[in-house]
């Protein structure tokens, strides 16, 4: 086929970018080329809109052993222990084809896990989908839990936590986005650089199939009408090899055999190869015909755009070879040596013993386009003046009851029971907490992680939404009683073509940086999803936050149930009853406008470190982060949780109970507190100066407020549990 | 006591089981499905997981592994078998227990803390356990035992059946039966009651900070018996 302007529009590359490929080969790129160069160019694997946002952001540390480029980020838990992790979306996929698509994105995301030499030790995942009432969004919600499921159970990593929300704007694009955390000793790290020349280039795991073929084009396109003519874009996942592939790695990298090791993501084969050659600044040549095939014929062009799973590119050590064979074959996994690393700064593919493509290494990552793009500030909406004579009508227990049943606060207890959340014994916060937490097998230390996402406050105003997840991420670490170390962050956005859907990506990504870096919480890895959008209707802007944090002596783990009867319950930081973005002004005033709350990053950080502070002391025996739903919500949770009750105090100078009881105010935890510790908890929060209010004592089985509020916690419980269940089994 | 756990391709809980059982005090070793013989133990363990994938049906694979006609000679001698979940399915692919395991009736995957009744004391697992109910942890997809109304009476005449599914008081009903198993079990033994397979994992309820510790229970009362 003549390749031609109109051959690589197809290819998703635009005019100029076309024209720039000609210029910088100085002839016309041959079809293997050009598909080389569209998926190299995508926006998927070269972020040419994101990129110079992405550059300011905070990734730096004295906890960071390895920040953003690699295949995940890597921080460090001392004792030469260090935690591997990244989230990634895969979101186009999985509206496709709804399983396969949730499945091989957890399986890419551990590949880039134990990629590093790390053992997988912990999965997480952010799920969004479209209203509830919309007619794809029960059978979506199925099949990506079952994807999940499928995949992850079967590895035997358990799913320790977990995020679903619901979304009109999800209604043509949901997104799934997958995180691990591995284990590694620090000293043991694997990288993607490749070095030294003439290394053997091995190719292991399954073999390579027509599946996948633009994979990566396709998620950086929108959708229109036409998407179900992309099923055969998604690839199909084999946890079982995945499983094998993983045992047979971390086996050969017991020892120094390996230079460098690339896991077949996006692009596959392609990406793999130019970015190993690109960071160690060498070339590579490709025999094609030694890879392990599939199917039959399969040509060059496709053998280097299959998306085939399971799959990792190794620079191996010379005459190591059949040591690592060895190992591979143990695992009954497919080995071919399919070529070497180069001098000459180019990729050099041989096909029947002949050259069919060759092109410099830098022209497919250096000089990839990078865009400016224009885009649009979003300005922060006037507050709303809440008609406060119609609250009157409303009834505190009534609110609360649909507040607890509301699609985004509901238990998704559905869902984690599909999970395996036990597997590998290390588990000691299941889903449903603050964070899931596991334990450091052996050691008295454990890992906390939990993925977080505000799209409503993001949308309402991108700047302080940004700042906001990134807080709610570090509350849901301190609440456990972890120190938070670091972010990983997966960025889904519409189309950056747009002015305004870009504006929300560089706001968010402003906010994100500024308060990571106030809470010394550096972004070590993520990626970016854009053009989520179908028929030109884009989602809600969706950064997800997965933070990471450790616990010295899970001894002082902490968990949200209320634990004895005649404890004390504080609410600690400021309320002021911010009721504009809430779930109570959409739910009960159907009021969608007005501004998130404001984020103080001194508070988050000195209120944060108050509560850390109690926690190492064993000076409280509960707590839970106010977010979504307000003081009440996070209340009724504990209770819940606990099956114990709670009497709140008439509060002195409460201007409006519904504003105190339902306000989205940040920086604020719920903490319990055993009677004898009382005075040592009064001091500590002095001395932080940090403001509380006595809300409380845990007492007998009932929420009870004055004459407003008398709620049994089975009927409470009732309110909360069940929505998701109804919802899929009706 | 000396066990072995069986590692398939595929096997996820054989870490799981070698630190419970270590921790308990058995000289545990691991071995690899490809070899022909079994290391001398008292006691043989299958493990959880997705041996071979569980491509074709779950266990059919494992059960004609190479290293499985050590294990039914074993069994046949007498030896102690045990197989959790997987490790179930795979000894009633092999023949050494009675029926099968289908999919869970409501089709999905259940991760969660059961109730199991122990039914029969008269064997080396459960003789002399303090307890009658047990806390344990489920985490399968296809869980729901069925078997013929001849094997099932058999079952019972012999008292082979070990375990089923209850509530905190030992109701064993629809409401406590999580996977639509028939008449709730959980668990059951060969004819000798040296061969014992059940879905619940006991190996990962073995402290406090886990789902629960009735786990150690069941491995503790292993070893007491072996004394």
């Amino acid at each position: 086929m003549e390749v031609t302007e109109a051959v690589a529009i197809d290819h998703g590359l635009k005019k100029e970018e076309f024209s720039k490929i000609c210029e910088l080969l100085k002839r016309t790129p041959n079809l293997t080329e050009l598909a080389i160069f569209s998926a190299m160019w995508n926006e998927h694997c070269s972020y040419k809109s994101s990129r110079k946002h992405l550059k300011k952001m905070h990734t730096k540390g004295k906890q960071v052993i390895q920040g953003p480029g690699e295949n995940a980020g890597v921080i460090d838990i001392g004792d030469d222990d260090a935690i591997v992790f990244k989230i990634e979306s895969h979101n186009h996929p999985s509206f496709i084809e709804p399983y396969q698509g949730a499945a091989t994105g957890v399986g890419g995301i551990m590949r880039d896990v134990f990629t590093m030499g790390a053992r997988p030790i912990a999965n997480l995942n952010s799920i969004h989908f479209g209203s509830p009432q919309h007619k794809k969004t029960r059978n979506l919600l199925r099949g990506v839990v079952k994807g999940i499921g499928g995949y992850g159970n079967c590895i035997g990593v358990p799913t320790i936590a977990g995020q679903t929300t619901f979304d009109e704007s999800y209604n043509g694009n949901i997104l799934v986005n997958a995180m691990t955390l591995g284990l590694v000793n620090k000293n043991k790290i694997f990288y993607s650089k490749a070095a030294g020349l003439d290394k053997p280039v091995i190719y292991v795991g399954s073999k390579t199939g027509r599946d996948g073929i633009h994979g990566a084009s396709m998620a950086s396109a929108t959708f229109d009408d036409k998407i179900e003519e992309k099923k055969p874009t998604v690839q199909v996942g084999d946890p079982f090899t995945e499983k094998l592939l993983l045992e047979a790695c971390l086996e050969l990298m017991a020892d120094n055999s390996i230079i460098a090791i690339q896991d077949m993501g996006a692009a596959g084969l392609t990406s793999s190869s130019v970015e190993m050659a690109s960071k160690g600044n060498l070339g590579i040549e490709l025999n094609l015909s030694e890879v392990p095939c599939r199917e039959e014929k399969m040509t060059p062009y496709e053998i280097m755009l299959s998306e085939s799973q399971e799959r990792m590119l190794i620079v191996l050590e010379k005459g190591k070879e059949e040591h690592a064979k060895k190992i591979f074959d143990k695992w009954n996994l497919d080995f071919a040596v399919i070529g070497k690393t180069t001098n000459s700064k180019k990729i050099e593919l041989i096909f029947d013993n002949k050259k069919v493509a060759e092109i410099p290494i830098d022209l497919l990552a250096e000089n990839a386009p990078i865009y400016d793009r224009p885009w649009k500030k979003t300005k922060l909406p006037q507050k709303l003046k809440f008609d406060k004579d119609e609250f009157k009508s409303l009834r505190l227990s009534d609110c609360l009851k649909k507040i607890l049943s509301n699609s985004n606060i509901s238990d998704k207890k559905w869902i984690w029971d599909q999970y395996d959340h036990t597997v590998m014994g290390d588990t000691i916060q299941k889903p449903g907490g603050n964070a899931g937490v596991v334990r450091v097998h052996g050691t008295n230390k454990a890992v906390a992680a939990s993925v977080d996402s505000s799209a409503l406050y993001c949308f309402s105003h991108p700047l302080t939404g940004g700042k906001q997840i990134v807080c709610e991420s570090y509350r849901n670490l301190i609440s456990v009683g972890a120190k938070p170390i670091a972010i990983t962050n997966c960025l889904n956005f519409g189309n950056p073509e747009k002015e305004k859907n870009m504006g929300e990506f560089v706001e968010c990504v402003e906010g994100i940086t500024e308060a990571s870096k106030y809470l010394d919480f550096p972004v070590v890895s993520g990626n970016v999803s854009f053009y989520n959008e179908t028929k030109d209707k884009g989602i809600k802007p969706t950064p997800t936050i997965g933070g990471v944090g450790l616990i010295p002596d899970y001894q002082q783990m902490l968990t949200m149930d209320f634990k004895t009867e005649g404890n004390l319950v504080y609410v600690i930081g400021k309320t002021d009853g911010h009721l504009d973005q809430s779930i109570f002004a959409r739910e009960l005033l159907n009021e969608k406008k007005g501004p998130p709350p404001t984020v103080n990053l001194f508070n988050e950080k000195n209120i944060g470190e108050t509560v850390l502070d109690l926690s190492r002391k064993n000076l409280i025996v509960s707590c839970h982060d106010v977010s979504l739903g307000g003081i009440l919500t996070a209340v009724s949770k504990m209770c819940i949780k606990g099956k114990k009750g709670i009497k709140i105090n008439t509060l002195k100078g409460l201007t409006n109970k519904y504003e105190y009881f339902f306000g989205e105010d940040q920086a604020r935890y719920i903490i319990e507190i055993p009677k004898d510790s009382l005075k040592k908890v009064n001091d500590i929060l002095n001395k932080y100066s940090v403001h509380f209010d006595e809300l409380g004592t845990v007492n007998g089985q009932s929420i009870e407020y004055k004459d407003d509020i008398n709620l049994p916690i089975e009927e409470l419980a009732d309110a909360h549990k069940y929505w998701l269940k109804k919802y899929m089994d009706s | 006591m000396r066990s072995s756990v069986i590692i398939f391709p595929g096997s996820n809980c054989d870490r799981d089981m070698d630190v419970a059982l270590k921790k308990f005090g058995f000289k545990n070793q691991m071995v690899w499905h490809n070899d022909q013989s079994i290391p001398k133990s008292d006691l043989i363990v299958l493990p959880g997981g997705f041996s071979y994938g569980d491509y074709l049906r779950c266990g059919s694979i494992a059960s004609k592994s190479k290293i499985i006609k050590s294990v039914i000679d074993f069994a046949n001698s007498g030896g102690l078998v045990l197989g959790i979940c997987n490790g179930f399915q795979i000894l009633t692919e092999t023949g050494l227990l009675n029926g099968i395991l289908q999919q869970n009736k409501f089709l999905n995957f259940i991760c969660s803390n059961v109730f199991i009744k122990v039914k029969d004391k008269q064997n080396k697992y459960f003789k002399d356990l303090k307890k009658d109910i047990l806390e344990l942890h489920i985490a399968h997809n296809e869980g729901n035992y069925f078997c013929s109304d001849d094997e099932l009476k058999s079952l019972e005449d012999n008292n082979q059946i070990a375990v089923t599914y209850c509530g905190e008081d030992g109701a064993e009903n629809e409401a406590t039966n999580p996977n639509g198993a028939i008449k709730n079990i959980a668990g059951i033994f060969n004819k000798n009651k040296n061969v014992l397979g059940m879905m619940p994992h006991p190996e990962r309820m073995i402290d406090k900070y886990l789902s629960g510790e009735d786990g150690s229970l069941f491995f503790k009362n292993i070893l007491d018996n072996f004394k």
